[in-house]
């Protein structure tokens, strides 16, 4: 019963949808506030029903209700509670009830804590989400219903992927979609501001913050499959420029730039249209991905089981989301009007450029990643882009992105050209990380490294010596007494914090990449027991092999002992090989020791007699690895720092004046 | 209504035109079965060929090796990630002595091949190296990974293309094995 429940509710979520999407609107358009303020409850009232679908599914899977049809194909009983529930989402029909559950409490938090936008812009903002809904609702409904029953049911459910089963894994899902439907918030107003046909500044400060949490949830989200991949695969790396990482990566490249493009918004009155364009762009690019992954149109590392019927459906949808938008765009963009000339030495100047060099590097990676299919279509042939096309195309885009990054924060806003003066002020800023950056590439020239690293080393030094300089100078450290700068630093905005944590992390992040990438030392060999061999300064040992048996599957766990020249054990490490039965697959469970400074990471794989032979033994001294993590945790703690900003908090900037003519606020709730 | 406006709808239509184009491809059957190069040689004999084996590793690839049972042959090369992915799959299935499993080490030099497998494990019974893509082109092999299913009288029965899973083990291929094994018995 439950479960009809769930899918009734769901249901009746599409109807109220439906009214969320057309009554705001008409009233927006006529004037009328009875049927804009129609919106809110609308919103509120479609999360509920959604949340109930959701939490009578999410029943179905804790009690193992195998009469469900999706329940009985990914989940089993002898999976442990967490995996149980995070199994929901590891399915494709779970999964896009999650992201409808997610679009409908991002819709619910706009109509609460949007209280200080006008009535008529929050309205039409509703509505276009709730349009973005209905299609997602038809979606679940009609082609991939998790609600099916089973009849008969089964006695016991075919879900146990062991790879699944898995912490990393559980919550990068809900993260990413935190991330991809955030993105829909600032879509939504996007649209809303072209029907309206005004962007102002009171507009940008609207649309900031969500599109802030987006990226965070985005950003941690992209790490938290990274490092799955990275332990849990047992391949030793982190990222393959596969179609369904990309498809992470460049709405994340597209959002990052329009937070940036938002801001000159905000300050300067100026980038709208542009603006605009990258909100409806965003989207639509994880709406795209979400195609790529699912439609079986590409082949990728990761299979999600494709569909072509699902993959027409998402097209369909993709098509007049996408195209709808883009062309409400074409009609309306020539309405917003810039107030302001952009000048190129100004902070401005340098936020246009870096949105230029990611909308490029955004363009790159998709072009990459499509081009298999546009090659395949066009009919010239089949092929396939691999690594050392994004290496040599996004790397050398990234190099000036962060070079301008450094200097960016360090330019004066609306200021027209560099005169002596400021010329002056901005060498005296600039130098000492140019000093630092010059330094540690003549170190890796002098070490031999390749031109490559030292380049990479050099600018990652580059960026990071000069946010923290940057910061310096904010509160004037050591030309002020130092109370004073220490009374600066407390009351400066927690943006500006943020902005310097996030930079910092993309250093950190920089100098990880590279650092990782080139000084990997590895080894693979075949080690009996009792057997020892030395890689970068440690010696391992293979102490022993045991037999596991698991719930369902048999392993070889190796116990292999890590010490250093002192000969001290720093840790013990246990790598396994594990055969699951039915169906066949095996697992390579790696070990991970971890200094802080650097990762030793072992897996091991049989032989045909390991007992008596010995198992091959892939070790990895990975440098710097860490600091990926640390990197990619600094630049999302900046984002959570920044948002918390009180200006960024509801009702804490002043309301903009109401020359729309209808009641400016709604009464908060 | 200035023309750049225009410009993300128009290469927008152009994407969608693409992935519509794609899409009718795969729905009419699986990605690449329905390129002529990918069906053509279903159900024919396996074109005659002697491939050199992997340095170190003994065990050379020929036509000949294919009759007698029901084999597969699987397409791979060190530069292949998603020959990786489905790695440790063949591993599983080499475990599992189901059916006997050959590789073909494909645009690959011989060196980066037997390190890739000595790396990762070594799933193949016999390994031949085409790195010229001399008997690829023959077998009609458009990427990799891909994995030919080969009955006991040296015919072609199956193709399928990209890196095989335990979904697809059960959706395509055990019963087609299964099946064979029945007949040549």
């Amino acid at each position: 019963m439950t479960v009809e429940f769930g899918h009734f509710s769901l249901i009746l979520a599409l109807f109220v949808a439906i009214v969320q999407a057309i009554v705001p609107l008409l009233g927006a358009q006529q004037g009328n506030a009875a049927w804009m303020a129609l919106a809110r409850p609308a919103a509120v009232m479609q999360c509920v029903l959604v949340t109930v679908a959701f939490a009578m599914l999410m029943r179905a899977y804790i009690v193992s209700d195998f009469s469900v049809h999706t329940v009985a194909l990914h989940s089993h009983t002898a999976k442990p509670l967490l995996y149980r529930i995070t199994g929901l989402w590891g399915n494709h029909e779970g999964s896009m009830v999650l992201w409808v559950m997610i679009l409908s409490l991002f819709g619910t938090a706009l109509s609460i804590a949007g209280c200080k936008v006008p009535i008529q812009l929050q309205a039409r903002t509703l509505a276009v989400q709730a349009m973005i809904t209905i299609g997602f609702l038809l979606f679940i409904l009609f082609v991939s219903n998790p609600f099916w029953r089973l009849d008969p049911p089964v006695i016991e459910g075919r879900g146990l992927n062991p790879l699944l089963q898995d912490p990393g894994l559980a919550f990068h899902p809900p993260l990413l979609y935190l991330g991809y439907v955030g993105f829909s918030i600032a879509f939504s107003f996007a649209i809303a501001a072209l029907l309206e046909g005004w962007v102002d500044s009171a507009w940008a400060r609207w649309v900031r913050p969500w599109t802030l949490a987006a990226w965070v949830c985005l950003t941690l989200g992209i790490a938290l499959g990274s490092w799955w991949a990275y332990y849990e695969l047992g391949w030793g790396g982190w990222w393959f420029w596969d179609p369904v990482e990309n498809a992470a990566l460049i709405p994340w490249l597209a959002g990052t730039a329009l937070l940036h493009s938002i801001l000159v918004v905000e300050k300067r009155d100026a980038l709208k249209k542009w603006t605009i364009l990258l909100a409806i762009m965003t989207f639509s690019l994880s709406l795209l991905g979400t195609f790529l992954v699912r439609s079986g149109i590409l082949t990728s590392v990761h299979t999600f089981a494709a569909d072509p019927t699902r993959g027409a459906f998402i097209l369909i949808l993709l098509a007049i989301t996408v195209g709808g938008s883009f062309l409400i765009f074409t009609l309306r963009a020539k309405k917003l009007k810039n107030s302001s000339l952009l000048r190129i030495f100004s902070r401005e100047g340098s936020l246009l450029l870096n949105n230029a060099l990611l909308s490029v590097m955004m363009a790159t990676v998709l072009l990459g990643t499509l081009y298999p299919i546009l090659a395949d279509v066009l009919g010239i042939g089949k092929l396939s882009v691999g690594a050392p096309f994004f290496h040599r195309t996004v790397v050398p885009l990234a190099i000036p992105l962060l070079i301008i990054m450094a200097i960016g924060p360090l330019l004066a806003w609306k200021q027209g050209s560099l005169g002596r003066e400021r010329r002056n002020i901005l060498f005296r800023r600039v130098w000492p990380s140019a000093f630092f950056a010059t330094i540690t590439y003549i170190f890796m020239i002098l070490n031999r490294e390749s031109l490559s690293t030292a380049v990479g080393t050099g600018v990652a030094m580059w960026l990071g010596v000069a946010t923290l300089l940057e910061s310096a100078e904010r509160v004037l450290l050591f030309r002020v007494p130092i109370r004073v700068s220490l009374r600066r630093a407390v009351n400066l905005p927690r943006a500006a914090y943020g902005m310097t944590l996030s930079h910092f992390g993309l250093a950190v992040l920089v100098a990880g990449l590279v650092g990782a990438t080139a000084w990997e030392t590895e080894k693979s060999l075949i080690l009996q027991p009792e057997e020892s061999t030395n890689l970068a300064g440690y010696t391992f040992t293979l102490a022993g092999l045991q037999s596991v048996t698991g719930p369902n599957y048999r392993a070889t766990r190796g116990t292999i002992i890590v010490r250093r020249y002192d000969d001290k054990s720093i840790a013990i490490l246990y790598p396994e090989q594990r055969y699951y039965t039915d169906p066949p697959q095996l697992t390579t469970e790696a070990a991970i020791h971890s200094t802080g400074m650097a990762d030793v990471y072992v897996a091991m794989s049989e032989t045909e007699n390991s007992q008596q032979l010995g198992v091959v033994v892939r070790i990895y001294y990975k440098p710097l690895v860490p600091w990926l993590w640390y990197g990619t945790g600094l630049m999302a703690l900046g984002g959570v720092l920044s948002l918390s900003d009180r200006r960024h908090r509801a009702g804490g900037h002043p309301p903009p004046l109401p020359f729309w003519g209808y009641e400016s606020h709604a009464p908060c709730i | 209504m200035h023309p750049a406006f225009r410009l993300p709808l128009v290469v927008f239509l152009i994407l969608i035109g693409t992935f519509v184009l794609r899409l009718v491809t795969v729905w009419r059957g699986d990605v690449g079965e329905t390129l002529p190069s990918a069906v053509a040689l279903v159900n024919r004999q396996v074109p005659p060929f002697a491939l050199p084996a992997l340095p170190g590793r003994g065990r050379c690839l020929r036509s000949e090796n294919l009759k007698g049972q029901v084999s597969l042959v699987n397409v791979f090369g060190s530069w292949c990630v998603a020959c990786l992915a489905e790695h440790s799959f063949l591993m599983a299935l080499k475990e599992s002595k189901t059916v006997p499993l050959h590789g073909i080490n494909w645009r690959d030099t011989s060196a980066e091949g037997a390190a890739w497998l000595r790396h990762y494990g070594d799933p193949y019974d016999r390994v031949g190296t085409d790195a010229d893509s001399r008997v690829a082109m023959d077998f009609g092999v458009t990427g990799a990974p891909e994995t030919f299913v080969i009955d006991a009288n040296g015919v072609i029965r199956f193709k399928h293309i990209g890196p095989i899973t335990s979904q697809i083990w059960q959706a395509k291929l055990r019963f087609l094995i299964e099946r064979l094994q029945h007949e040549e018995s």
